[in-house]
């Protein structure tokens, strides 16, 4: 028997400048930065006033006013994202039976947006600290706990296998597919709706980023604050959005005929144990993980086409994983290109794994490797080969994409697409 | 590769280490009281199962304290207790092939309260630098693998109170990936203003006021559960790897697992498809499972699916249900974890704690172990669910 296999068959995306998985895939291959200054509160009192922001309507986007009520933004992003992944992979559950349907989210932060609207209101803005339980609103513990967000997506799907909230901090969205293949080729369930969302621009988790200066102060020229490996960058910018996939097993997959945008073809993690923020200049532990997860891929350095970077934009990230890419693939990794597309849609700390998961995914699709938007003055210790600027042709079938968050975790996923895919 | 259990901690309403905690339950003594953590007399409830006498700072350093939640503070200690309990020094092990896997429901939900008041009352100048390491729900299971120089596959899983098993069978998968040892458990704590009204808003907090009564998982009195706090962290071990270390302890081994969904809530079909998936995990049939803990929820729709799925697998009366949760209240991720921890000790003791009320609503077909029973246990199912339609299941052996 041979091994099972976990292949991405369905994409939907809900990313900053780009609602929907062709609209964002033109703002990559066109280059364009969705970083505007702050939109969705005033947020004049604060350090940083940049966010890559969504312009997502939720009864425009196929929502009831029942679920824009109870649903906070982040789980209005998963639900969005899942319908348009199920929807892409074709009539993928008609023929799955519910129990052998699972369900695997990423998030960082869970619902903050709508836990920080309703203490606003049950305190008195901050006046009471025993805050009034008369104004609670009846989705207040959903709020609270960001299981949530995988409930909702497993009602939507019908889903009644195993469901998941995985909250590995700003590598969710790389885990929570990571957890989702493992599901399936294990033959716990055969179909996964798995990905992760995260809606964090709201005064708190702008506020918390302020306090240690992780987040751009470029307030003047928001379009050109994300700056990956850029030696004129001052932090990160801010994101929100969610990428969902409908993963299939490869055999049934192809038995069915569905398009095959990429294999799950290896992933591993590991952490630093050195800091809940800090990270060495090594990158040895990133470095690890990626070494496991091409051994569990079965390749090598040499197979490696395009490395999605972590690219947060903040001066150690840079560095750290640039050390990592060379540890763990020696003399290649000066020979392939490596691009953040964090320099275009932000930092959206659980989900962006996830959504780098579709960048990835549509790249090999299209055979082009997006740019790192704003690389003008290359921080000369981040010596790689970043796109700097505008997409590139490039024939590969291998993608690495890693991940790098608070806590410590690194994580690594290999991507790729075989000759036989149907597309 | 088995994964074997070689260390227990436990921070509980009822007690702080796996020794006081496991005596208080075989005493039947309970850990709800008054809830003292603020005032709380505007609020519909009053009884909670609060970890007492707890000082952080006796186990763990200030500095790490201060940047920390309370919930991270029972999640820190509880695994110090476990690798002390276990014998384990990850000095002397592979840092890859060690791993932390902890459930939480609702992060560092007091710390995150206090910070959001500062912003909102005073300004956002006034978010300390910690908000953004102490309120997200990794944040104790980086601190745990940090603090012991673990860098091997960690993981959070946030499935309500489902994750305390889901974490558990995680541990067991790195096992199987060749991970030595993974500290995994769960751990929350919820009991500041704003978490307890967010936990309110469900419904099935008991609003009783007698702590002797307020929680009756199955009672015809049962009117909703108090809510608890406190975490369960477990030594999850290779089995060759313990034996070759020499391993003090041999508590038991992860033998079945199973998580299914019910979309609609909390039907019986897919709870009893999860006991199912989990006896065939474990190649075990009805027949050798030696006692049920049960979810336990103390409200009444929930415990009728409940008791209609063991009656269904086990046959009506035919297996002791052991409701320990009764002592303690809802630890929430905690919760579950606790359960495989008072599964293991009475495997080791063959003890099924008592706890369950001793008046069950008519119609169950339960063996409610209300008072502690002595008989030889070799294998135990866990049951837990999580708000929104998680269900997991889980089952020990003796080693």
């Amino acid at each position: 028997m041979t091994a099972r296999e976990a292949v991405i068959t369905g994409i939907g995306v809900v990313a900053p400048g780009a609602t929907g998985r062709d609209a964002f895939w033109e703002l990559l291959a066109a280059g364009n930065t969705a970083t505007r200054r702050i939109s969705l509160f005033d947020a004049r009192a604060f350090r940083s006033q940049v966010a890559a922001e969504c312009d997502f309507e939720p009864l425009a986007a196929g929502l009831t006013p029942q679920e824009a009520r109870r649903m906070d933004r982040a789980a209005q992003f998963a639900v969005v994202s899942a319908r348009e992944a199920l929807a892409d992979s074709g009539a993928v559950l008609a023929d799955v039976a519910p129990e052998r349907i699972g369900v695997s989210i990423g998030s960082a932060v869970g619902c903050t947006m709508g836990l920080e609207e309703e203490y606003v209101v049950l305190s008195n803005r901050g006046r009471d600290w025993v805050v009034d339980h008369t104004y609670g609103v009846p989705h207040l513990y959903g709020y609270m706990v960001p299981s949530t967000m995988a409930v909702e997506v497993a009602r939507t799907v019908g889903a009644q296998g195993p469901v998941a909230l995985i909250s590995t901090g700003c590598t969710s969205g790389l885990d929570s597919v990571s957890h989702a293949a493992r599901l399936i080729e294990e033959g716990a369930i055969d179909v996964a709706v798995a990905g992760a969302t995260d809606a964090p621009i709201s005064p708190i988790t702008v506020a918390c980023f302020d306090a240690i200066k992780a987040t751009t102060a470029r307030n003047d020229d928001p379009e050109h604050a994300s700056r990956p490996f850029d030696n004129d960058r001052d932090g990160f910018v801010l994101g929100e959005g969610s990428a969902v996939f409908v993963l299939e097993e490869l055999a049934a997959a192809r038995a069915r005929g569905a398009r095959i945008y990429a294999h799950i073809s290896g992933a591993a993690s590991r952490s630093n144990a050195y800091h809940m923020t800090g990270l060495k200049p090594d990158g040895r532990e990133m470095a690890e993980a990626i070494r496991v997860a091409m051994d569990r891929a079965r390749l090598g350095p040499d197979r490696i086409g395009y490395i999605n970077a972590h690219g947060s934009g903040t001066r150690q990230n840079d560095r750290h994983e640039t050390a990592a890419f060379k540890r763990s693939l020696g003399s290649r990794a000066y020979d392939v290109p490596v691009s953040s597309i964090k320099s275009m849609v932000g930092h959206s700390l659980g989900s962006i794994g996830s959504i780098e998961i579709a960048a990835c995914a549509l790249a090999l699709e299209h055979q082009v490797v997006p740019p790192t938007a704003n690389l003008e003055n290359p921080d000369p210790e981040c010596d790689l080969d970043y796109v700097p600027k505008t997409a590139r042709d490039h024939t590969f079938d291998t993608v690495l994409s890693v991940g790098s968050g608070f806590g410590g975790f690194q994580t690594a996923m290999i991507l790729s697409r075989e000759a036989g895919d149907a597309r | 590769m088995n994964a074997l259990v070689t260390g227990l901690g436990v921070v509980a309403p009822n007690g702080i280490g796996a020794p006081d905690y496991w005596s208080a339950v075989r005493a039947g003594t309970s850990g709800l009281g008054p809830l003292t953590r603020f005032d709380a007399t505007d609020y519909p409830v009053s009884v909670a199962g609060e970890v007492k006498d707890f000082v952080a700072t006796d186990h763990i350093p200030g500095a790490l304290a201060v940047q920390t939640d309370q919930w991270t503070h029972l999640g820190l200690v509880a695994a110090e207790l476990a690798l002390a309990d276990g014998g384990v020094d990850p000095g002397r092990l592979n840092e890859y092939e060690m791993a932390v896997v902890t459930a939480s429901s609702s992060g560092g939900t007091e710390f995150g309260q206090r910070e959001i008041e500062a912003l909102w009352r005073r300004g956002p100048r006034h978010v300390g630098p910690y908000q953004s390491i102490a309120w997200f729900y990794a944040a104790t299971t980086g601190q745990i693998s940090i603090r012991h120089g673990m860098r091997g596959p960690c993981g959070v899983i946030a499935n309500e109170q489902a994750g305390g098993l889901d974490a558990l069978a995680q541990a067991r998968r790195l096992i199987r990936d060749g991970a030595k040892v993974v500290v995994a458990g769960g751990a929350d704590s919820a009991l500041c203003p704003y978490g307890l009204v967010a936990q309110l808003s469900t419904g099935n907090l008991t609003s009783a006021g007698d702590p002797a009564t307020a929680y009756q998982p199955f009672g015809a009195q049962a009117a909703g559960y108090p809510p608890g706090e406190g975490a369960a962290m477990l030594i999850i071990e290779d089995e060759a790897h313990a034996e070759a270390r020499g391993a003090v302890h041999r508590y038991g081994r992860i033998a079945g697992y199973a998580a299914t969904f019910d979309p609609g809530g909390f039907a019986v079909a897919t709870l009893r498809r999860a006991v199912e998936l989990a006896l065939a995990d474990a190649v075990l049939t009805p027949d050798d499972i030696d006692v049920v803990f049960a979810d336990a929820a103390g409200v009444a729709g929930l415990d009728a699916a409940e008791a209609e799925v063991i009656a269904g697998v086990f046959g009506p009366c035919a297996v002791p249900v052991a409701a320990p949760k009764a002592l303690v209240g809802r630890l929430l991720a905690g919760g579950a974890a606790l359960d495989v921890v008072t599964a293991l000790l009475a495997i080791r003791d063959g003890v099924i704690p008592g706890g369950a009320t001793a008046e069950p609503a008519t119609g169950y077909h339960l063996d409610l172990v209300a008072e502690a029973r002595a008989t030889p246990i070799r294998t135990a199912l866990v049951i837990a669910r999580g708000h929104g339609g998680f269900n997991a299941c889980l089952i020990v052996t003796a080693p």
